[in-house]
């Protein structure tokens, strides 16, 4: 009989005790972030999409070499005598065209390996997160800066440059036989 | 009365009836789940310290109206083994069942739906057919959840009709009367008059009453909330053991109907519990509409008064939604009929003893 009397005691208590705290948090401010109003600032070292600052870039590859999943894709070709590809921010002599700079960011695992091996510093980390696509290779990113028409030239460029040179060679060395052309 | 209004108007007694009983759903029900539905989602939210919906409208306001155009738009599935007819009148015998209750509750002093002497009486009657509709829902659904959920629902607003009834029977004993209309009137003037200060009649009774009174609150308003199926009595409906209980396999409109039959009936619930211990629409503190010699003002603030009270315990229910984790079935018949059943037993007789002296 104690135990009953008990028990309606403790449940109406009980009772009494969650509504207090449920009716306190009613007043609390709700720690919800409206998402695409208002964004969380991010960590100081955060690591988000890849940007490439292709008037650094010299070409060399290291950034591609050390992506462990090989998201980078990197073509270049070699300038002719008498371009000038200007030079780099810390100094640096371009001497490279690029002309295929693609990273895959379906495969890209944002570990930021490609970042420190740079030289010229020209790849790095933004603060962009939102880029989600409906297709997958809408996530494959060009940062080249040339036009195609001029990526084909350029290649045009190295391959006449290079047979001129083997003819001059040829010419030079009187061979009668023809060397096969090299390619770039 | 406003169906006197209307017959004035219209000079047919069938035009006249049908709009007079169309009110209550189309200027209070309607209107009440809109605002009900998203009044729960954001004390839900506030509970739990989220915002709850945000999107549409100022702070969320517009959120039900979307909810509604959704659901008029959606498919209407009816799987292939269903029982169709059982299955289709389902969710209509619920709604009717829920929305026949508001024809004997008094709005204001100048409308009641069908001002009958049974009023109290009729509801419990007539609530009874959702149980029907639900046991019905869960049968045709072929669906083993559903058919769960349904029994554990029937089991469950059987049980707790019995407490219920009882302290109806003792307010009945208590007043005299089962005419919500009446009731409500007796409970006139200041809020001390109410029956759950023990009445207008200034006695010893009075204060005797006032403990026993207030037991008879608490044991009413846990059973209502069980038999409108709410939290922490949602075991018809339980979502993590039974999907959603009976109306699972419904979809489009007949779900819309099965979501306004629960919010009519929460209503329903407080306002019957409000006309019978906290003076029905009567005001608490006398009306403006003496002191300024205004007739009309009123019905305006007794309808205000009927909303609030309403309103109030619908909060309530809601409160305790997000405060109270849901009964085990075992439990749930325990308190039932080990607890809620003999204290409003040992009420009633009290009561009637006190009332004697």
């Amino acid at each position: 009989m104690k135990e009953y009397f008990n028990n309606i005691y403790t449940a109406l208590y009980t009772i009494f005790v969650g509504m207090k705290i449920t009716f306190r948090h009613l007043f609390i401010p709700a720690v919800t972030i409206q998402y695409p109003d208002v964004k969380l600032k991010l960590p100081e070292r955060e690591r988000n999409r890849l940007y490439v600052n292709m008037d650094d870039c010299i070409g060399c590859d290291q950034c591609s070499r050390a992506c462990p999943v090989s998201c980078i894709e990197i073509e270049t070709v070699k300038s002719i005598p008498g371009e000038d590809l200007g030079k780099t921010s810390n100094g640096k002599k371009k001497v490279l065209w690029v002309t295929k700079f693609n990273i895959d960011f379906a495969k890209c695992c944002y570990c930021q390996l490609c970042v420190f091996p740079c030289p010229t510093e020209c790849i790095y980390m933004t603060d962009v997160y939102e880029f989600s696509e409906y297709e997958r290779e809408n996530l494959i990113y060009d940062f080249v800066t040339l036009t195609p028409e001029e990526r084909e030239q350029k290649k045009l460029n190295f391959e006449k440059f290079m047979a001129e040179k083997a003819a001059a060679d040829a010419a030079a060395k009187q061979a009668p036989k023809d060397e096969p052309k090299k390619e770039a | 009365m406003i169906y006197n209004f209307f017959y004035n108007l219209f000079g047919s007694e069938i035009i006249a009836g049908f709009i007079s009983a169309a009110l209550p759903l189309l200027i209070f029900i309607l209107p009440f789940a809109l605002i009900a539905v998203l009044l729960e989602r954001k004390v839900a939210g506030h509970m739990q310290d989220r915002l709850g919906p945000m999107r549409v409208g100022y702070h969320g306001i517009l959120q039900t109206i979307a909810d509604i155009i959704k659901l008029l738009q959606k498919e209407d599935i009816i799987a292939r083994e269903n029982d169709k007819l059982l299955f289709n009148i389902a969710p209509i015998l619920v709604f009717a069942g829920s929305y026949a209750a508001f024809a004997a509750i008094p709005f204001t002093s100048a409308y009641i739906g069908a001002n009958i002497d049974l009023g109290i009486f009729y509801i419990i009657a007539v609530t009874g057919l959702v149980v029907a509709g639900i046991l019905m829902a869960g049968w045709a659904s072929n669906n083993k959840y559903s058919l769960l959920g349904a029994m554990r629902s029937a089991a469950q607003i059987v049980s707790y009709e019995i407490p219920t009834i009882l302290v109806v029977l003792t307010l009945v004993m208590f007043t005299g009367t089962t005419n919500l209309m009446t009731l409500s009137e007796n409970q006139t003037a200041l809020f001390w008059n109410w029956n759950i200060f023990g009445g207008p009649e200034l006695s010893l009774a009075k204060f005797l009453l006032i403990p026993f009174m207030i037991i008879a609150f608490l044991i009413i308003y846990i059973s209502t909330l069980a038999e409108v199926n709410r939290t922490p009595f949602d075991i018809p409906e339980a979502e993590s053991e039974l999907v959603s209980g009976y109306h699972t396999e419904y979809s489009g409109m007949k779900f819309a109907m099965f979501f306004l039959a629960e919010y009519a009936n929460m209503f329903a619930v407080s306002a019957i519990v409000s006309a019978l211990f906290f003076g029905g629409y009567h005001s608490p503190f006398g009306y403006l509409g003496n002191t300024l010699d205004i007739q009309w003002l009123i019905p305006v603030e007794q309808f205000f008064w009927f909303t609030f009270k309403g309103v109030f315990f619908v909060f309530v229910q809601m409160w305790l939604r997000w405060t109270l984790p849901r009964l085990r079935v075992d439990q749930l018949m325990t308190a039932s009929w080990k607890y809620l059943i003999p204290i409003a037993f040992v009420n009633l007789l009290i009561v009637g003893i006190i009332t004697l002296i």
